[in-house]
């Protein structure tokens, strides 16, 4: 029988939402691996989405040492995109993240969850904007 | 809607209604256009007492049949339903809409057959030599496509599709719409609704031109493309014509695209 299962019909229609916008946005599945950021994010990243390829979402975004504004550690249980993920609800936060081309950049991240019904949590998308 | 008629006489006038026939005493239909009332005499004719009823959505033109189904008239019958989940009313809930005053004479407590109803997509459904699997495809409203599978032999089966809405070509088939159902099918049963030009003026109403199923059936890899949900004004020359396309489209490096019309038969291995 067929095991290999398409992507959730929300996820592939949210990635067709935003190839066209031009705010930068990425989207995480339900298990939290990152699927697909748009060119936007990509120019703001430093990197295309096929270099990065399909990762937890949580450990990626580590890699740009995410601070609160007064420059401490951001833990993870406060980014929104964790908390769109594990709590399932909205979020939206200022933080500073070290871009792919070294400099400091302040940045607001929205993040909210995506059910395809009621109980059915299939993924959360976050969108970012520079400061 | 149905449209018999002249016009429509080589190809047929009935909505959505396909049978998979196996060497089995119960039954698989899928959906219950106006095609499953002459199923239904034939069903009846058979003896056949069991029915598993398969439904993509419910969208009229594959529901108006089920009322005139024959095998629901009879005691002796169980027919199983199985259809597309909803955000807010369970499925015999949404069906039952069609089925009582003013709309039809009868209310479906007056139905005999033991009739149950069941939600999909849920785990592949399994009966003696062959699974079903189901999964949301792009189309309005909660819109299910079916791959069936016996020994080596696939068919998938997604009547109402525009899957070009959220990318075909250049996409892996795992963010294709439909792509686990279609995947290197055999037989392929696909939205063909319009031709090209039409298309622009029907963008969103969730059916595919001939150009996007050709390009759908090479993306997903499936071997033979079934050109089906005919648009209800074409004739059956027009719908020739139409298949004309799809061949030219299709080349030399796949079998030609079959057109659907009513009756056919399609032997899988």
């Amino acid at each position: 029988m067929q095991s290999q299962r398409q992507k959730q019909l929300v996820l592939i229609l949210a990635r067709e939402f935003v190839s066209n916008l031009s705010t930068p946005a990425l989207i995480a599945d339900a298990s939290g691996c990152l699927v697909f950021y748009n060119e936007a994010a990509e120019a703001v990243l430093g990197k295309r989405f096929p270099e990065v390829g399909e990762v937890p979402l949580d450990d990626w975004l580590t890699e740009f040492a995410p601070r609160t504004t007064t420059g401490e550690p951001l833990p993870r249980e406060q980014r929104p995109t964790h908390i769109a993920l594990a709590d399932r609800r909205a979020s939206h936060l200022r933080y500073l993240v070290t871009s792919a081309d070294g400099v400091e950049r302040g940045i607001h991240v929205t993040s909210f969850p995506l059910f395809a019904h009621m109980d059915e949590f299939v993924g959360v998308v976050a969108l970012f904007w520079r400061d | 809607m149905p449209v018999p008629g002249q016009e429509t006489l080589a190809h047929g006038g009935n909505t959505s209604c396909v049978e998979v026939l196996r060497d089995d005493e119960t039954a698989l239909v899928l959906d219950a256009g106006t095609g499953i009332r002459a199923l239904g005499l034939d069903l009846a004719r058979r003896g056949t007492r069991r029915i598993h009823l398969f439904l993509t959505h419910l969208h009229l033109d594959h529901l108006e049949g089920l009322r005139f189904f024959a095998p629901l008239w009879d005691a002796r019958v169980t027919l199983e339903i199985w259809g597309p989940r909803s955000q807010v009313f369970g499925l015999r809930e949404r069906i039952l809409r069609s089925f009582s005053p003013p709309l039809f004479p009868l209310d479906f407590r007056d139905v005999p057959a033991r009739v149950s109803f069941h939600d999909l997509p849920a785990e592949p459904w399994r009966a003696e030599g062959i699974s079903l699997f189901a999964d949301l495809v792009l189309h309005p409203g909660p819109t299910l496509g079916f791959r069936l599978e016996s020994g080596s032999s696939s068919v998938a089966y997604i009547p109402d599709h525009e899957p070009v809405l959220a990318g075909i070509e250049g996409r892996s088939r795992d963010w294709i719409s439909g792509g686990a159902i279609a995947d290197g099918a055999d037989v392929l049963l696909h939205d063909a609704q319009y031709l090209e030009e039409e298309y622009d003026a029907k963008i969103g109403w969730g059916h595919s031109s001939v150009d996007a199923a050709v390009a759908y059936c090479r993306a997903v890899g499936a071997a033979r493309l079934v050109l089906f949900h005919h648009e209800p004004d074409r004739s059956d020359a027009a719908l020739e014509s139409l298949h004309d396309r799809a061949c030219a489209l299709t080349g030399t490096d796949l079998p030609p695209p079959l057109l659907a019309r009513e009756g056919m038969s399609i032997e899988l291995g």
